[in-house]
């Protein structure tokens, strides 16, 4: 009888180690990944790590703002952004052109329109590297935000007579930001230069407060940078202050899917300002100007005189005539505005009205800049 | 013992051949499987019901095999749309099922051959996946727009999607450039 016990008792303890032990590892990384915020995405605004106090709109201490010096045009949004860096990790430059970020970063956009908030965006690096999108629609009060649905939100508030704005859903900031690695736009070594593009369209001027490229190689918070950015922050080198500005727009609005990184077939012209010691700094160029739109023929004129940029004829330059228009089907970007930036409108049609055709270099090449093998840091 | 070794050697040969015979099958064998799962979801889910142009045949209309997934073709250039009476009817479509006109403006059905220049010749793998998913041209472009099924294609699996793309890459190329949508209001 006590033998029997005995084999029950080593037959419990063995179902306990093969069923009980797992499922009970199961259970407490399932309560630990919830507590981490890696299950679903935060219900509300005030559980996503942004604020202190979302009452007074207080940020916590280690959220720092930062303002990329080439701005995206978002129908003329006012925008704040904040970036966190889990303490004690490290952004990777080995690509100088696609950071890699380690997971738990975070980046928060506001987007507020005629003096109130709309919605803000957060994007959030996950665990397993993988990149999680998520927006909070602020309440009437602006005492809350409330996490989106999946398919956005359409016409969520008027920003113009006739023009309301749509909250994106997860297809469309993915189709913006996921390139051949998931990309975290806007906040990168061009766009956090402490060398600034004075003329930048809607560039704000930097506060004391702000993520810079210096500060995140001071604060040691980023590895594996070119050492040249310590004495010559990256910069676009033009001959006048208009093409500067010109390619630095073509930079942030265009260049996050016209670059390396994707294949776009035949509009596959690089608008990405790399800042890689190997890239070409007169890429835009090279890729643009006076060649042939491809399959594209512009409104109005025949397929032959359709260029991607013409020098000295913005009609005849599908860049141009696209970032004009707010046709749904011929506008560029292809998403994320309905109204057209006549700001930037005129900054294009005068470079390549009047700049292009008088020049014909324009940068100091990469080269220039960079030893052939650079050090990294 | 010459005569031997040209034996060894002989063997040798028919040896090295069929082992490379069956090293090629065993390479070609997965890519073909995986055309032949492609053809099975696009003839199955009915792709060139739009991707194909119409023709009347005996027996009514009939897909025009000789232009088969290359969408709207070049050449029926589209009188204006008609204009529907206020009412329930929402949409209107040409006799050759590839123009589609509806609240969204006026849609033609693309070139989905390999065709470098008008087709999805120059298209990756990657490319072809994310606009599934993201119901965009290209993945970024302009929105796919109606009849096009994307939100239903976009539930299907990596693979799945991969063999649609394996066997519209291995279809023969036909040159035809499909107009540009035309938005609402426009002319």
């Amino acid at each position: 009888m006590i033998r029997y016990a005995a084999r029950a008792d080593k037959s419990i303890a063995v179902v306990f180690r093969v069923m009980v032990i797992p499922f009970a590892m199961i259970l407490v990384s399932s309560i630990f990944s919830n507590a981490s915020g890696e299950g679903k995405a935060p219900g509300r605004i005030d559980l996503t790590g942004l604020y202190e106090n979302i009452g007074a709109k207080q940020v916590k201490k280690n959220v720092l703002p930062y303002s990329p010096q080439y701005p995206l045009w978002s129908d003329g949004a006012q925008k704040r952004r904040w970036f966190y860096l889990p303490p004690g990790k490290q952004i990777d430059a080995g690509n100088p052109d696609l950071w890699v970020f380690p997971s738990g970063t975070k980046i928060w956009k506001e987007f507020s329109f005629n003096g109130h908030r709309t919605e803000t965006r957060m994007i959030e690096v996950l665990r397993d590297g993988n990149i999680r999108f998520s927006t909070y629609q602020w309440n009437e009060r602006e005492d809350q935000a409330i996490l989106a649905p999946e398919s956005g939100g359409r016409g969520v508030v008027e920003i113009q007579a006739g023009i309301r704005h749509d909250i994106p859903g997860v297809r469309d900031c993915r189709a913006c930001h996921v390139g051949e690695k998931a990309d975290i736009l806007g906040f990168s070594a061009l766009q956090l230069s402490t060398v600034r593009d004075p003329e930048a369209p809607y560039a704000e001027p930097l506060e004391a407060n702000d993520v810079t490229l210096e500060s995140l190689i001071a604060n040691r918070k980023i590895r594996q940078f070119p050492v040249e950015w310590i004495k010559y922050p990256p910069r676009i080198e033009a001959r006048t202050s208009s093409a500067k500005s010109a390619l630095g727009y073509l930079h942030a609005n265009c260049g996050n899917c016209h670059n390396h990184n994707n294949n776009l077939g035949s509009a596959n012209m690089l608008l990405r300002h790399g800042v890689a010691p190997e890239d070409n700094a007169e890429a835009a160029l090279l890729t643009t100007v006076n060649i042939s739109a491809g399959k594209y023929r512009i409104p109005g004129i025949s397929l032959e005189d359709s260029y991607l940029i013409y020098a000295g004829d913005p009609e005849r330059s599908a860049i141009y005539t696209r970032m004009a228009t707010r046709n749904p089907y011929q506008q560029m970007p292809p998403l994320g505005t309905k109204i057209i930036d006549e700001k930037a409108v005129r900054l294009l049609r005068h470079w390549i009205k009047e700049d292009l055709p008088e020049q014909s270099a324009f940068f100091t090449g990469n080269k220039e800049i960079y030893d052939t093998k650079t050090e990294r840091r | 013992m010459k005569f031997a070794k040209t034996i060894w050697v002989i063997i040798l040969v028919m040896v090295s051949v069929a082992l490379a015979g069956t090293l090629a099958s065993l390479f070609a064998g997965p890519p073909s499987k995986m055309v032949k799962r492609g053809e099975y979801m696009v003839t199955a889910g009915g792709c060139g019901d739009c991707h194909t142009p119409m023709k009347m045949g005996s027996a009514g209309p009939e897909p025009d095999m000789s232009l088969s997934l290359s969408g709207h073709p070049e050449s029926l250039v589209m009188p204006p749309v008609p204009k529907l009476p206020p009412g329930p009817w929402m949409g209107i479509f040409s006799a050759s099922m590839t123009a589609w006109s509806g609240p969204w403006g006026v849609s033609f059905s693309a070139n989905i051959t390999p065709d470098k220049t008008t087709g999805l010749g120059m298209w990756t793998e990657k490319t072809f996946i994310d606009a599934i998913r993201n119901g965009r041209i290209q993945g970024k472009g302009r929105p796919m727009l109606p009849p096009m099924p994307f939100p239903a294609m976009a539930r299907l699996t990596d693979s799945d999607l991969k063999a649609i793309y394996a066997y519209l890459k291995s279809v023969p190329k036909i040159s035809n450039k499909v107009p540009a949508p035309v938005a609402p209001g426009e002319k």
